[in-house]
């Protein structure tokens, strides 16, 4: 194996990891506030439905990505309402809004553009394009450095620099401002919040509006990058990137190395779709469900004692 | 005539000018559906004042405190925080008129520092690390000046429950409040902790801050309280000066009639050791070895006390006696060893021979809540030949019929067999519980907690329940945090702490201070030498 493929593989993990990424910290912000967030997946299929219909409709993908948000928002206010407001199970209005957008994306897709649920096709401008860092080809002929600066650091969309970015601001944001102050507490203890004069209801719904606007990002990226919307096209990484904020134990920075953890098995996924060893040849099958299973393995065993927000899965009711 | 009819109402007279008024309520009442929580209440604090709260559980203390925190919003009536109306709608307007609460069940993050539960919803602007910087200043003020040192930098989950207290006193503090509010803020405590609190309560009283204690505990009202409130069924029967009242008025005020506060009993005339308990180590699910190697026995006809402390391995002993618990050591009843493992080791086999098991936990363990009275008069006992009909199915208007009998023995009212376990108050729960396991007859009698949460006229039932028991020559263990009941109740008394038995004492030559000692882990009598080094 060359440098080269290394850096390509790693390349693509930044690529893959990418969504997960930002729907990883989607759920940080919800379930740090106490909401278990298991409608990530719906957030995250609403947002590249809306925002690859309104992307080819417009042919501005980041007209798209005001839809995808939009839409990935108002998922995640209709999660409030059932969860925070009328204080329904989480667990329950969150596979509900998954049910919805798996069904609702094709029953309108087809209805606007009659292609079995898909969206046409995205070219040009109804794409993110790649950004191309100062300098990439002057230097891309210095060795190691310069491919790795090319090929790895450069040349990535906007989205991916702004979910990496999004890392030490969401550090940031949780332990250094009275607000994420407040954000970590209603997860722990709300009964303790309220009686300190802080709206739980408030801090909650703001939670989910960050939660909303991150798996906004995620779901058009998604569109972008597969140029449209397909059925079911996030394929459980809304599902991944809980498994993700579980493995990253709920904490921002962690959850930069776990999503890359996960793109990165993805990635070996692809690309190595089938490997011999000796005469016998691993069937592709297992490389592609290779992410699914250490996931179930890390989750099983690997990662020590995750503990999750205390408060998270209840609806605050104050008591008398 | 109008000023006859005024004056039938009246309500307490204005104070004089230099005694402001930190409180007033004026005529609250709050309904929840058909039960009136508060009826009419009127109140008046002095600033600079300790004012008691006492009543039962659901005389309506709470719901007036929850009222005046902004939890709930009374039906009518007006609040006057320093002589001026208030509103309180939410618990942000309370704080802002100076009031502070420190709740049963404390209100803060475990896993956040001291510092950040103070600053918590009183920060000074959206950044955080001014704000802590400032409030570790005035944090290390407040402490000096009242005692109330905790380290700043300590996560609450590490701290004591004292300690945790202090920190929802200096967290009121922090937010400059004038009204302290506590309830039952001693529960938890050893005597030395509650000692301490109530140092501390004085110091913030010479400062001039008011004080509301809400509490059950006749003595703490007479050690610190001014001036003393007393609620019944909701309504506020009288407010008396403490100088001028005594323990057993305020009992009869609270109850509506006489009542005996202390237990009528002959000394006891122990038999044949019932229960013998050799080297008993237990060690809990999370790998905490919860017991230590502890010896002791009880007799027949007399009744064991334990003290301690909540959490000292109290309640582990009762589990592994009462069959669910794993332990390890010798368990002798009446000379005959018990299976410490295996099928024999269940609370049923325990109860087949003869141990019955009143558990601390009354609602987790004692009842199950949703089901009706006549279910939960059987549970533990319902193999027994007598319930069954044939070898398929139970005879259940014999088993209603049995419990109604039990109940009305026990004076369980509502006398209503059929009514779910939760609709019964505190008191009429455990007397259900008491009537299954009593009237089985047992050798061995494992009481937890008889009367945690129970009102005082049921306290007094109950108490003389457990005398009766052992007059009949039965054995007792008897658990309690309640050193009052332990010193009233026992005719031995063994203190537990931190797993170990720290000393035995005999009632009569032992008091309050010396058993709160040992309950804090310091021995300093004549058995200091063996136990100090267990």
């Amino acid at each position: 194996m060359d440098y080269l493929t290394i850096l390509q593989i790693l390349d693509s993990t930044v690529r893959l990891a990418t969504p997960l990424l930002l729907t990883c910290l989607a759920g940080l912000f919800s379930e740090r506030a106490g909401i278990v967030d298991i409608g990530l997946e719906g957030k995250l299929l609403a947002a590249a439905f809306m925002s690859g219909a309104v992307a080819y409709v417009t042919g501005s993908i980041w007209l798209g990505l005001l839809a995808g948000v939009a839409a990935s928002l108002a998922f995640s206010m209709l999660h409030g309402l059932a969860s925070i407001t009328f204080k329904g199970d989480q667990l329950i209005s969150g596979v509900a809004l998954n049910f919805l957008a798996a069904g609702l994306t094709v029953v309108i897709g087809q209805s606007w553009f009659a292609l079995g649920g898909r969206t046409p096709s995205l070219s040009g401008n109804g794409r993110f394009g790649e950004w191309n860092l100062p300098f990439s080809d002057a230097w891309s002929k210095i060795p190691v450095f310069g491919p790795t600066y090319n090929e790895l650091i450069s040349g990535h969309t906007a989205l991916t620099y702004i979910a990496i970015l999004a890392v030490p601001v969401s550090w940031w944001v949780l332990y250094r401002t009275r607000f994420g102050l407040r954000l970590r507490a209603v997860g722990e203890n709300p009964s303790a919040v309220d009686t300190a004069g802080v709206s739980v209801v408030r801090l909650r719904y703001l939670a989910l509006v960050i939660a909303g606007v991150l798996c906004g990002l995620a779901g058009t990226y998604l569109a972008s990058l597969a140029a449209g919307f397909v059925k079911d096209m996030s394929a459980g990484r809304g599902y991944i990137a809980l498994a993700a904020l579980i493995f990253a134990k709920w904490r921002p920075w962690y959850a930069l190395s776990a999503t890359l953890l996960f793109g990165l098995l993805e990635a070996i996924g692809n690309r190595y779709q089938s490997i011999a060893i000796g005469d016998f040849v691993i069937p592709v099958q297992f490389m592609q469900a290779l992410p699914y299973i250490l996931t179930v393995v890390i989750l099983a065993g690997f990662i020590g004692k995750a503990i999750p927000p205390r408060a998270g899965g209840t609806p605050y009711v104050k008591e008398r | 005539m109008v000023s006859t009819t005024s004056q039938g109402r009246q309500t307490p007279a204005a104070p004089p000018a230099s005694e402001p008024l930190a409180i007033e309520l004026r005529g609250i009442s709050k309904a929840f559906g058909p039960v009136q929580a508060n009826k009419d209440i009127n109140i008046s604090v002095h600033k600079g004042s300790i004012h008691g709260i006492i009543g039962e559980n659901g005389a309506g203390k709470s719901t007036l405190m929850s009222i005046l925190y902004g939890f709930y919003k009374a039906d009518s009536g007006t609040i006057l925080i320093n002589g001026k109306e208030v509103h309180i709608t939410d618990s942000q307007a309370a704080i802002s008129a100076g009031i502070g609460m420190v709740f049963q069940h404390f209100k803060l993050i475990e896993n956040f520092t001291v510092l950040e539960n103070v600053v918590l919803g009183a920060e000074d602007g959206r950044l955080l690390r001014p704000s802590l910087a400032k409030a570790r200043k005035l944090l290390k003020k407040l402490s000096d000046e009242y005692e109330l040192s905790v380290d700043p930098d300590a996560l609450i989950e590490d701290l004591s429950v004292g300690h945790q207290q202090r920190v929802e006193i200096l967290k009121a503090l922090y937010r400059q409040a004038d009204i302290l509010i506590l309830d039952e803020p001693t529960g938890v405590l050893t005597p030395a902790e509650a000692d301490h609190l109530f140092r501390i309560l004085q110091g913030l009283k010479e400062q001039g801050k008011t004080i509301i204690l809400i509490t059950h505990k006749l003595r703490e009202i007479m050690d610190v309280t001014d001036s003393v409130s007393v609620m019944r069924r909701g309504e506020m029967t009288d407010t008396v000066k403490t100088a001028e009242t005594s323990p057993e008025e305020l009992a009869e005020l609270m109850v509506g009639r006489k009542v005996l506060l202390e237990v009528n009993k002959a000394p006891a005339t122990p038999g044949a050791p019932v229960l013998e308990v050799e080297n008993l180590t237990v060690v809990d699910s999370h790998g905490v070895t919860r017991v230590k190697g502890i010896d002791l026995h009880v007799r027949a006809g007399e009744i064991l006390g334990i003290a301690g402390v909540a959490g000292n391995g109290q309640t582990e002993l009762l589990e592994v006696l009462g069959g669910y618990q794993n332990g390890t050591g010798t368990i002798r009843l009446k000379g005959e060893e018990l299976d410490l493992t295996g099928s024999a080791s269940d609370g049923q086999s325990r109860r087949a021979r003869g141990i019955a098991h009143v558990p601390e936990d009354r609602h987790d363990e004692g009842l199950i809540l949703e089901f009706s009275a006549w279910e939960n008069i059987i549970f533990g006992y319902h193999h027994d030949p007598e319930y069954q009909k044939n070898a398929l199915i139970m005879d259940n208007a014999k088993i209603k019929k049995i419990a109604r009998e039990k109940m009305e023995r026990f004076d369980t009212r509502p006398l209503n067999e059929k009514l779910e376990a939760k609709s019964f108050s505190g008191g009429n729960q455990q007397k259900i519980v008491l009537a299954r396991e009593i009237e089985r007859n047992p050798d061995l009698l494992l009481i937890g907690q008889p009367t945690r949460g129970v009102d005082i006229g049921a306290i007094e039932f109950i108490h003389e329940q457990i005398v009766a028991l052992r007059d009949q020559g039965k054995a007792i263990l008897l658990v309690s945090v309640e050193l009052d009941e332990i010193l009233s109740l026992s005719d031995r008394i063994a203190v537990m702490f931190d797993g170990n038995i720290m000393g035995e004492r005999l009632p009569s030559e032992t008091d309050e201070r010396e058993l709160g000692m040992l309950m804090a882990g310091i021995n300093t009598g004549a058995d200091a030498a063996q136990t100090g080094g267990a």
